[in-house]
């Protein structure tokens, strides 16, 4: 019999992000994440109803927050191995599609690096 | 020499078919200003019934302008650069305003931007000739140019007016008319501009609706009215565009920015003259419109041999930044577009901390005496090493990552290891030199013993992640028209298959 692994997650998210998921789930049905990379509004996830963004077959499946799968470019998740994402909440205008930005709030991610321990035990990623 | 704060209404209305029209649903968002976080207006939160009634004005206007002659369109761009330039001023300090931009760079740089975009491309469409070719003594092949009708564009809040001209004026000339959606954070500039210009134009030629991007933007980029789509932002909003785009088979561009490397080779030193003046400018560059700029050269790349040298002479210029009133000429940056992105820059200058990467100046926030509540970050400059985060992302934001190279190889190996490719500069004094990075470079655009420059007429667009297409140069006058393509015989014989 082995220890079932307990394991590190890759993404997460804080109370506060939560509640605007709860909010923007009650307009529009469930949701996913995608995080964007590149000019203006890039580096920062995309919030958008689960059918509206086509994932890419190379796309990469962090984990799920608050019911939400939260993807990223396979090519761009090369540098996120080491750190976990935390997906939080802060005021602002921000230009792009994301679902939340007429409520005058945008999701931005901020980062922790793993310590050597935890590197061990991070959640395996799902591809597509 | 100091401006002032601009006056504007309470609220502005959507720009369509020639007249201010409200939005349907009658609802209106606030519009702040970065560079105190006050209100500046209040602006259309505009839906799909608004965007409807756009492409419809602007469908109603194509039967006509879509037939105009070049000379005519020729001569209206003349016209609106003319009326730009006598106003320049006024539009200089509301785009200030909006974005957060000193007024030295929206006057000395954005506007000049502005008004030479609409003069090249007046003078592109008048010097244009199509190609006929004789096939054979008897068969007379001819390549000739249509409007695609209607076209959308997307415009983003770096550069309002002048990311809005590079899309506005080829469509224009091109003889298409068109539906633009201004970033939620800067929408107010092009407002501005259409009370300044509106008259001059046929009704319906150029419309402007508000919004945000869920609400106003998909359905103006998954339109069927809509011939072609232009977008400037970041990759995933790019790929949804596309993805829209596929569903009504129309062609779409994208220019979706970089992490630009900027290459000071070992010669740069060699003299202390005005060159190596240049050559530091060229590196602190990276703050120019608080780095928020596509092109920003974020990622400085500086050969081992002369990099403690040639950063000492760096910082210095670096912490003579004047980071005064964005409204005094003096001042050299201003405040960062909106909150958001404030706290995102944060992150990352968290994240560079966290990777081990050694700060050499800046790091913080830069509390401004005067205005308190806007968005401003100190001028940052990160070492370390091509493979962290702050070298790999784009930050939007006054923070360059510096690291070394021992040889030409490895610069260029450095140059190209990075997602995008969009700009790039190379800093010598050996042409040689200059050539083996001008060929080995995968990026769009090479500075050459410059940076920042940006003349109408010098193509815009990435490789890589960066995007698709090219703009800011005649050839993109082919993506705003079809080719059809005529084949003329005058032999009278048939073919002789049936």
């Amino acid at each position: 019999m082995t220890d079932k692994v307990v394991y590190v997650e890759r993404v997460s998210i804080t109370p506060a992000a939560e509640k605007v998921i709860d909010r923007l789930r009650a307009q529009h049905g469930e949701l996913m994440f995608h995080q964007s990379g590149g000019c203006c509004d890039g580096s920062a996830p995309m919030c958008f109803a689960i059918d509206d963004f086509k994932i890419g077959s190379r796309d990469v499946c962090m984990g799920e927050i608050h019911g939400c799968k939260f993807y990223m470019g396979a090519d761009q998740f090369e540098y996120y191995r080491n750190c976990e994402t935390i997906v939080d909440v802060v005021e602002g205008r921000g230009a792009s599609f994301s679902l939340e930005i007429p409520l005058g709030l945008r999701f931005i991610t901020t980062s922790r690096l793993y310590n050597e321990g935890e590197l061990e035990r991070v959640r395996p990623v799902a591809v597509g | 020499m100091s401006y002032q704060r601009p006056v504007f209404k309470e609220q502005y209305e959507n720009y369509i078919g020639g007249k201010w029209v409200a939005p349907v649903d009658g609802n209106y968002f606030e519009d702040t200003s970065p560079i105190d976080g006050e209100l500046v207006t209040r602006i259309p939160q505009s839906t799909s019934k608004d965007i409807d009634l756009a492409v419809a004005a602007a469908w109603e206007a194509a039967p006509t302008w879509n037939k105009t002659t070049a000379a005519e369109r020729s001569m209206l761009l003349f016209r609106i650069a003319d009326r730009i330039e006598e106003n320049i001023e006024q539009i200089a300090v509301v785009e200030t305003c909006d974005n957060g931009k000193g007024v030295r760079e929206t006057l000395g740089a954005d506007l000049p931007l502005v008004i030479d975009e609409f003069r090249y491309f007046a003078g592109c469409i008048r010097t244009e000739a199509g190609s006929v070719t004789k096939v054979d003594p008897e068969l007379v092949t001819m390549e000739i140019h249509e409007p695609l009708g209607v076209v959308g564009a997307i415009i983003p809040w770096n550069f309002p007016l002048l990311m809005a001209a590079w899309k506005i004026v080829p469509a224009l000339a091109a003889g298409n008319c068109m539906v633009l959606k201004p970033a939620e954070q800067t929408p107010v500039s092009i407002l501005i501009l259409m009370e300044i210009i509106g008259d001059m134009l046929p009704p319906g030629i150029l419309n402007i609706v508000n919004g945000f991007g869920a609400e106003a933007g998909k359905p103006l980029a998954s339109h069927p009215g809509i011939k072609k789509i232009a977008f400037t932002g970041e990759t995933t909003t790019g790929r949804l565009i596309a993805q829209y785009a596929s569903e009504n088979i129309i062609p779409v561009s994208l220019e979706l920015g970089g992490k630009s490397p900027n290459i000071f080779l070992e010669s740069v030193m060699a003299e202390d003259d005005e060159f190596l003046d240049k050559a530091i400018e060229g590196l602190v560059l990276f703050a120019l419109n608080q780095g928020q700029v596509c092109t920003c050269p974020s990622r400085a790349l500086v050969q081992e041999s002369m990099f403690e040298k040639f950063m000492e002479k760096c910082l210095p210029r670096v912490a003579a930044i004047d980071m005064g009133d964005p409204y005094e000429l003096t001042t050299m940056m201003g405040a960062q577009a909106s909150n958001d992105q404030h706290q995102k820059i944060m992150s990352y200058l968290d994240i560079g901390r966290q990777e081990g990467a050694e700060l050499l100046c800046g790091g913080n926030v830069y509390k401004h005496d005067k205005y308190p509540n806007g968005y401003y970050i100190e001028p940052t400059i990160f070492k370390g090493h091509n493979k962290m985060r702050i070298f790999q992302e784009e930050i939007f934001g006054p923070v360059l990552s510096v690291t070394t190279f021992k040889d030409e190889d490895e610069a260029l190996e450095i140059a190209n290891d990075t997602l995008y490719g969009l700009g790039s500069g190379v800093w010598t004094r050996d042409i040689h030199q200059a050539q083996k990075f001008i060929d080995g470079i995968q990026a769009g655009r090479v500075w050459v013993n410059c940076y920042h420059v940006y003349p109408s007429g010098a193509s815009f667009g990435g490789y890589k992640n960066s995007g698709i297409g090219r703009e800011n140069h005649h050839m993109m006058l082919n993506n705003y028209r079809h080719t059809k393509n005529v084949l003329v015989s005058y032999n009278k014989n048939k073919m002789g298959f049936f």
